[in-house]
């Protein structure tokens, strides 16, 4: 056998490079399926369409509780008292800052979507308990105010918001940044304070 | 002479293989049992490794079985929104939300506990006939089959050698040519050797020649009308229906085909790069090829 | 596995692990520099190919698994979901259902191949035992697994292979009445068949490992059946054989891509389209394809108990093969008269399959019977007899002369 070179790769393993790295591309491409199995199939991103919910049942001062992918969402009619001791409030004095403006769309100030999630670990926080007026999650203790921000407790961040747009006065659709656009995240990006 | 008893053993048993055939031509006017003659091969745009369906067809057969067939034959494993997807009828998203509102579906508990109607949705399935098998039943005295994978669920006996032949030639229709068959296979009087109990109907492609469907009639008085102006006839309508059941049994059947030609392609690149490789590898033993 | 390891790897993480758990040398010397006999042809590559696709359906097999419903309400719609919703669920069906059918060929491919050459005499007794459990594992697996989907011959395939059971004399009701949980197949049966599917995989892994360890203890057989003399008769596992294998192995996944991607219900049957209905049986009841020279052999026995007992006899007898064949001789290269039992013996049991699948009437009955009849003949009779009064031919004395001079035309060298 003669001694070949091993600086530059000979025919032979041009043929030893090509198979190998052809028998690699097959291998990572019958990974493709195996993954994407496990990613929520067509009937569960079906089910986690856009839902519409009309407003007029919900009388001032209410809050209720639909469901949206899997989530509770809260909607809450909220009175004058409600919307002005949420925006007497210092902003920058929040654990998270955020003022209430940024919080509901512009006209709508009666009507707080959220997510209504903990943002501690995971718990459905109570409506109209607590000392801010707002929600209580008693978990472990986080207390929320009127306008769903974190104000006391372990939970780091305020109640989230879905994606959500008004397509009257009187009916919202969770589930569509704009009507007629499906949101493909879960929560809307914070505006800076 | 072991070799010869065995052989003569073999010849015997061949013979006894190729001997019998259930229901011989000779026992004319006999009670025997119907023998449904093969529905005939029809050609499918669908059929081979190249195949696709024809969302024209699968848009007349759709309108078939919702002005038809749906009266009482469900389809509960698909949903609306299996009408825009890929591979399909080639609706949009906005067409078929419109479609499904054109469908009442039963859903609840509300808060009262009550279960309610209200208008279809993209995301809900396509409502069935009866709530259960035993209303169908009380209503028909039979249970019309569900749809949703009746295509695959029909097929005939192809017989030697034509079962071999049709893995080479990857005849997979079966299911459609014998529902093709079958719909425009209803006649009103069965053969004089046939006796059918009352209510049963004759039809020329079942087995056993009876049927508790009755012969439908918008069918074979073309009552539906077709939105692309293709003319209508009992073949054209069964041939259509039998199209669109089968995209409802394998929705993903074009998807299949493409990826398998792709697959294909590849094991073979490899099975060749594989084999020069091997050969190669070999050379250094002496001696061997 | 004899002798020190003569692996020494030079990296110091693999040195380090060396010393505590040498997984490396057993690699090496399993797979790496393992001898094997220089003169195997292609029929030798289908071990491997048995063990890719165990792989493969037990990785198929545990996604479905995330997606399916062991519940007589919910089983053939979540089998409908797989099919329709899951990302390339599919494509993971047909893989995982042609798979058992692609799975039982190799199987008798790699059992023919052994009753061939003689792989299953002294001192390989215990390898083909082994792989005779391996069948039987296969077979429960395959036929559980054939219960899930639920549809119509599911059902019934379970209601007449658990009532075999009955067959046997005192406490036969009681046992089926064990085994379906209940007064008939129903969910109870479903849900335990559901759990053992998944179980038998691992068992059947196990046991592999026990049967590649026992041939590794005596090495393999190889085309002449005569043991490798010298270090000129053999060479190393890798590359000779890996390379080998690889390539026949994307050669067979040519054979399974056509059937999952063409021809996914080809060997299937239509009637499991149908979900299952207790009230209405099948106008003709068929087990899949490659249970059906045994279906075939159940049949032709008019007594039920002998019937069931000639079933479970035509699959134990393999198991004494190694005493059954009295031939010194291993391969049928050199024994010209066994080789053409041998095609009579494979032609036999193709005819058995082909009479599984038809009806239990007239002529096929008969057919039937004769064949059944040949196939215990084969074994209790003629391999006996044939070690005795063969003439074989004159064996080489080594693989690499056999190389050199091959024994004669024709032969499958």
């Amino acid at each position: 056998m003669t001694t070949m070179s091993s600086a530059e790769p000979t025919r032979r393993d041009f043929l030893y490079i090509a198979t190998g790295a052809v028998g690699l591309v097959g291998a990572a491409a019958t990974l493709v399926p195996l993954v994407s199995q496990m990613n929520p199939d067509a009937s569960t991103i079906a089910a986690g369409a856009p839902i519409e919910v009309d407003l007029t049942p919900i009388a001032e001062g209410q809050v209720i509780k639909v469901f949206w992918r899997g989530k509770p969402i809260f909607i809450s009619h909220r009175t004058k008292k409600e919307i002005d001791e949420a925006r007497a409030v210092n902003v920058s004095s929040l654990p998270d800052p955020q003022a209430d403006q940024d919080r509901v769309k512009k006209g709508h100030d009666q009507w707080l979507v959220l997510i209504g999630i903990c943002t501690h670990l995971g718990c459905i926080p109570l409506a109209h308990q607590g000392n801010y007026d707002g929600w209580f999650c008693p978990c472990h203790g986080s207390q929320y105010d009127t306008s769903g921000r974190i104000r006391q407790g372990p939970a780091p961040y305020n109640l989230a918001l879905p994606p959500y747009a008004f397509l009257t006065e009187s009916k919202i659709v969770v589930g569509e940044t704009q009507p007629g656009k499906e949101a493909s995240g879960e929560t809307q990006p914070k505006k800076e304070a | 002479m072991l070799r010869h008893i065995l052989t003569a053993v073999l010849a015997g048993s061949l013979i006894g293989l190729i001997a019998p055939h259930p229901v011989a031509a000779q026992d004319e006017g006999k009670e025997h049992p119907y023998e449904a003659p093969p529905p005939p091969r029809l050609t499918w745009s669908f059929a081979g490794p190249f195949g696709k369906f024809d969302q024209a067809q699968l848009q007349r057969g759709f309108k078939i079985y919702k002005e038809v067939c749906s009266l009482c034959h469900g389809l509960s494993m698909l949903s609306f929104r299996n009408l825009s997807q890929p591979g399909g009828l080639g609706y949009t998203d906005a067409q078929v939300k419109q479609l499904a509102s054109e469908f009442t579906v039963r859903d609840g508990p509300n808060d009262q506990g009550e279960m309610f109607d209200r208008k279809g949705r993209p995301a809900d399935r396509f409502p069935s006939p009866f709530p259960n098998d035993n209303a169908a039943r009380a209503r028909y005295n039979a249970v019309p089959p569900d749809f949703s994978v009746i295509a695959k669920a029909r097929t005939y006996e192809r017989g030697f050698p034509w079962f071999i032949l049709d893995g080479l030639t990857q005849y997979q229709e079966q299911g459609a040519d014998y529902i093709a068959a079958y719909l425009s296979g209803f006649e009103d009087k069965p053969p004089p050797s046939v006796h059918l109990p009352s209510g049963v109907q004759f039809n020329k492609y079942m087995p056993g020649g009876g049927t508790s469907m009755p012969k439908p009639v918008q069918i074979y008085d073309k009552l539906v009308q077709y939105d692309d102006g293709t003319p209508a006839s009992v073949e054209q309508y069964s041939k259509d229906i039998a199209a669109f059941l089968m995209w409802a049994a394998e929705p993903q059947l074009e998807a299949r085909k493409r990826i398998g030609f792709q697959v294909m392609v590849f094991l073979i690149v490899l099975a060749g790069l594989l084999y020069f490789t091997k050969r190669k590898v070999w050379s250094k033993v002496h001696g061997h090829a | 596995m004899s002798g020190p390891s003569t692996y020494q790897p030079k990296n110091p993480v693999l040195k380090w692990l060396e010393r505590r758990l040498p997984i490396g040398g057993l690699i090496y010397s399993s797979f790496v520099a393992y001898p094997t006999p220089r003169n195997l042809n292609y029929w030798w590559t289908f071990g491997g190919i048995l063990a890719f696709l165990l792989t493969v359906q037990i990785v198929t097999g545990i996604v479905l698994a995330m997606h399916y419903t062991p519940h007589v309400d919910y089983a053939f719609n979540s089998v409908e979901t797989i099919m329709r919703d899951v990302n390339y669920g599919w494509l993971l069906r047909y893989l995982h259902s042609n798979g058992a059918s692609m799975f039982f060929l190799a199987a008798y491919i790699h059992m023919f191949r052994g009753m061939y050459y003689g792989s299953y005499k002294e001192p390989r007794e215990l390898l083909w035992i082994l792989g005779v459990i391996l069948l039987l594992l296969m077979i429960m697996t395959g036929f559980m697994g054939y219960v899930l989907p639920w549809g119509q011959m599911s059902f019934w395939a379970a209601t007449v292979i658990t009532n075999l059971f009955s067959a046997i004399p005192v406490v036969g009701e009681s046992i089926v009445t064990w085994l379906w949980g209940g007064y008939s197949v129903g969910n109870p049966t479903l849900n335990r068949f559901y759990a053992l599917h998944y179980l038998l995989p691992f068992v059947i892994a196990g046991v592999v490992a026990l049967h590649v360890w026992a041939l590794h203890v005596v090495g393999q057989n190889n085309p002449t059946g005569i043991e490798p003399k010298s270090e000129a008769d053999t060479v190393a596992f890798t590359p000779y054989a890996t390379i080998k294998d690889s390539f026949l192995m994307v050669v067979f996944c040519i054979l399974y891509a056509w059937f999952v991607f063409y021809l996914p219900n080809y060997l299937g049957h239509a009637d499991n389209y149908i979900p299952a209905n207790p009230a209405v049986t099948p106008t003709h009841i068929v087990p899949e394809w490659y249970y059906l020279p045994f279906y075939a052999i159940l049949r032709a026995i008019p007594n039920k108990l002998m019937g069931v007992a000639a079933l479970g006899t035509s699959i134990v007898i393999l198991a004494f093969l190694p005493w059954l064949d009295t031939s010194r001789v291993r391969s049928a290269n050199y024994r010209p008269l066994y080789r053409q039992f041998f095609w009579i013996f494979v032609a036999v049991c193709i005819g058995l399959g082909w009479l599984g699948s038809k009806p239990a009437e007239g002529g096929y009955v008969i057919a039937a019977r004769i064949l059944t009849a040949y196939y215990f003949i084969h074994f209790f009779v003629i391999l006996p007899l044939l070690g005795l009064y063969e003439k074989t031919k004159p064996l080489p004395n080594s693989i690499s002369e056999s190389i050199l001079a091959p024994a004669r035309a024709g032969t499958v060298t």
